[in-house]
């Protein structure tokens, strides 16, 4: 065995290397192509998701986050939740929120008819402490227009730009807007019978849904606005050192009993259901096309193996003749099924680590719900990696043995 | 005697069509000697020399190759047989074109579990004893039709084996080239190396022992030259 192994290695070796350099430029090329469409496409498709939960993540839920669990108007016990959470030294950073619901109402001052349609739409405010906020959700990042709030600007807000007509004038007529807010703009927020008078400091585009369709106000002024007897807070974001993963973070809370007052979520768990559905369909869609590619590198190393074995069909003959082992000659064609795959594959890999991810991280590609990044772990691409290498193996191994076992004078004579 | 053949008979079949080119051939050869088989084109020439040369299985017959009733052995062990006793030289060379001289003459010595020194060393030695010293590195495309058949033979004689087949080594060469390649053959000859030749060509028969002339699948004489 290890015989035939030499000698296959041997021939094998020196086929590739005195091969026409650039019909093994191509086919390596193909390989290539075919790596980077097997990790490439389910990477990019999975990444659509990806982006929409890393987005989620990283501007609005951090690693765990805390909501009021159904038909309840707050956490309860608030002061317990936050400084337990505070007292933990796997948490990094976090952000409580205080939410309520008010009518906001713009373009007041310049409406001369009192019948005509108020400027107004309902909206979801946010009570916050700027500081913290950002710090875990990085919301001044995302302040596209005018200046991130600071503690104590109490007369100030920032509007979400999804409820501002210039921003969402692709999604058609299907959401009430208001015309005109830019960062000075006075706006008024109702709320049972107050009404209070807010000037914009600042717009915030996200592709998280949370923070562009929220308004954002001081925590402050919140709980005066809303008239908050107790402090109990509607949404806590965490973000855990780096020690600990989300599970382990959210199960240190759900020991301390938090459970019982409030809903627990690791950030993948806090993402609507629709979006892992989506990702499971987009990461099975990313296979199937993944397997045509795979079938097609098969095809073509099949038939570049079986066209490489039948016009050397006469050498093989001779081979054959002069004694060398059948399975020595098998051998030389698998090596060269392996190092057209594996040097596709490399070189795939490479242009997959060195240049693509960090590309797509850098300049995602910009989707309405979210930045598609390309997901590609190394677990998944090695298998795929593999995957390539052993069926390449196969289709090289089927044209060598079929031509190889034909009769030996025959192959010799062209017959 | 080194090759025994008994009642050798060969038939090839196309669907209904049956061609029998050999018609029970007895022959023998004795160890050391320098055979040339002869006839017209279609007489069964090859056909015999493929068949003695175990490259191909007769239709009926008995064929004894030192005595080894080689035709009762697997596909296998066939080819173990032909590298271990078997030396071949075809008509076009046989060379394998990715390879170098040194390096067509190296495989079957690898195959033979040879070190890649101790095959390279004995490659060369091989060229140098067929007149083509500094010439391993060479490809075949490098090389001239005579060159080519001489690194043939170099393969062939390298391993040592109890039978040189020729095939018509003449066929594809000019006159002088011709000549040189029978000259190499009848050196190694001389050394003791039995030889099998298939050729056409009366003037390349000058240094064997003996001449089987076939006509029509059959042996119709022999002609003892020495």
């Amino acid at each position: 065995m290890l015989k035939a192994l030499r000698v296959g290695w041997f021939i094998g070796i020196r086929q590739i290397k005195r091969a026409n350099v650039w019909t093994t430029s191509l086919i390596i090329f193909i390989m290539m192509l075919t790596f980077l469409n097997l990790v490439g496409v389910s990477g990019i498709l999975v990444g659509l998701i990806e982006g929409s939960v890393k987005a989620n993540r990283e501007q609005y839920s951090g690693n765990v986050l805390l909501t009021t669990p159904k038909g309840e108007s707050y956490i309860e016990n608030s002061n317990y939740i936050l400084q337990t959470i505070n007292n933990t030294p796997e948490v990094r950073a976090y952000t409580a929120r205080y939410l309520d619901s008010a009518t906001v109402e713009a373009n007041y001052r310049t409406r001369r008819d009192p019948n005509a349609l108020r400027d107004s739409i309902g909206a979801q405010i946010a009570g916050i402490d700027p500081v913290k906020e950002d710090q875990v959700v990085h919301l001044a990042t995302y302040v596209v227009e005018g200046e991130y709030l600071l503690p104590g600007e109490d007369q100030y807000v920032l509007v979400g730009a999804n409820m501002i007509q210039r921003y969402i004038s692709d999604f058609g007529e299907g959401f009430d807007t208001l015309d005109d807010i830019f960062p000075g703009t006075k706006i008024r927020l109702t709320s049972g019978e107050k009404t209070k008078e807010y000037t914009v400091k600042g717009i915030v585009d996200s592709k998280v849904d949370q923070t562009s369709f929220r308004i954002f106000m001081t925590e402050a002024e919140f709980i005066r606005f809303f008239d908050r007897t107790n402090l109990n807070i509607n949404e806590v974001a965490v973000l855990g050192q780096e020690s600990v993963s989300e599970d382990g973070l959210k199960n240190i809370f759900l020991r301390s009993g938090f459970a019982e007052v409030a809903k627990v979520q690791t950030s993948n768990e806090a993402i609507p259901q629709f979006l892992n559905d989506i990702k499971l369909a987009f990461g099975l869609l990313g296979n199937i096309i993944g397997m045509i590619g795979i079938i097609v590198a098969s095809i073509t190393i099949f038939i570049i193996i079986f066209i490489n074995a039948v016009t050397r069909r006469k050498y093989i003959g001779i081979m054959k003749a002069i004694g060398i082992e059948a399975r020595s000659i098998k051998w030389a064609y698998i090596f060269q099924s392996i190092f057209y795959a594996l040097s596709g594959a490399v070189l795939g890999l490479i242009i997959l680590y060195a240049v693509m991810v960090p590309a797509f991280n850098a300049h995602p590609i910009d989707f309405p719900f979210s930045d598609g990044i390309l997901v590609a772990p190394i677990n998944d691409v090695m298998f795929k990696f593999v995957l390539l290498l052993v069926v390449t193996l196969i289709a090289g191994y089927i044209p060598a043995s079929m031509i190889i076992r034909k009769n030996t004078l025959d192959s010799i004579l062209g017959r | 005697m080194i090759i025994e053949i008994k009642n050798l008979t060969k038939t090839f079949t196309n669907g209904k069509l049956e061609t029998r080119v050999l018609k029970g051939i007895d022959l023998s050869v004795r160890a050391g000697e320098f055979v040339a088989i002869m006839g017209k084109s279609g007489a069964g020439k090859s056909t015999l020399m493929y068949q003695m040369s175990l490259l191909d299985e007769p239709t009926t017959g008995e064929i004894l190759v030192e005595g080894v009733d080689v035709l009762k052995l697997s596909n296998k062990a066939k080819t173990k047989f032909r590298l271990d006793k078997l030396g071949y030289v075809f008509q076009d060379y046989a060379l394998v074109p990715e390879l170098t001289a040194g390096e067509n003459i190296m495989v079957p010595l690898l195959m033979k579990g040879l070190s890649q020194t101790e095959a390279k060393k004995k490659a060369q030695g091989a060229l140098r004893s067929v007149g083509l010293d500094g010439k391993e590195n060479n490809r075949p495309s490098q090389l001239s039709g005579g060159e080519q058949q001489r690194v043939s033979i170099a393969r062939a004689i390298c391993e040592d084996p109890q039978i040189l087949f020729a095939d018509e080594p003449t066929a594809n060469l000019d006159s002088a080239s011709g000549s040189n390649i029978i000259e190499v053959l009848r050196d190694i000859n001389k050394k003791g190396q039995t030889i099998v030749m298939v050729t056409h060509e009366k003037e390349y028969t000058l240094y064997c022992d003996r001449i089987v002339h076939l006509a029509d699948g059959k042996i119709v004489s022999e002609e003892k030259l020495k």
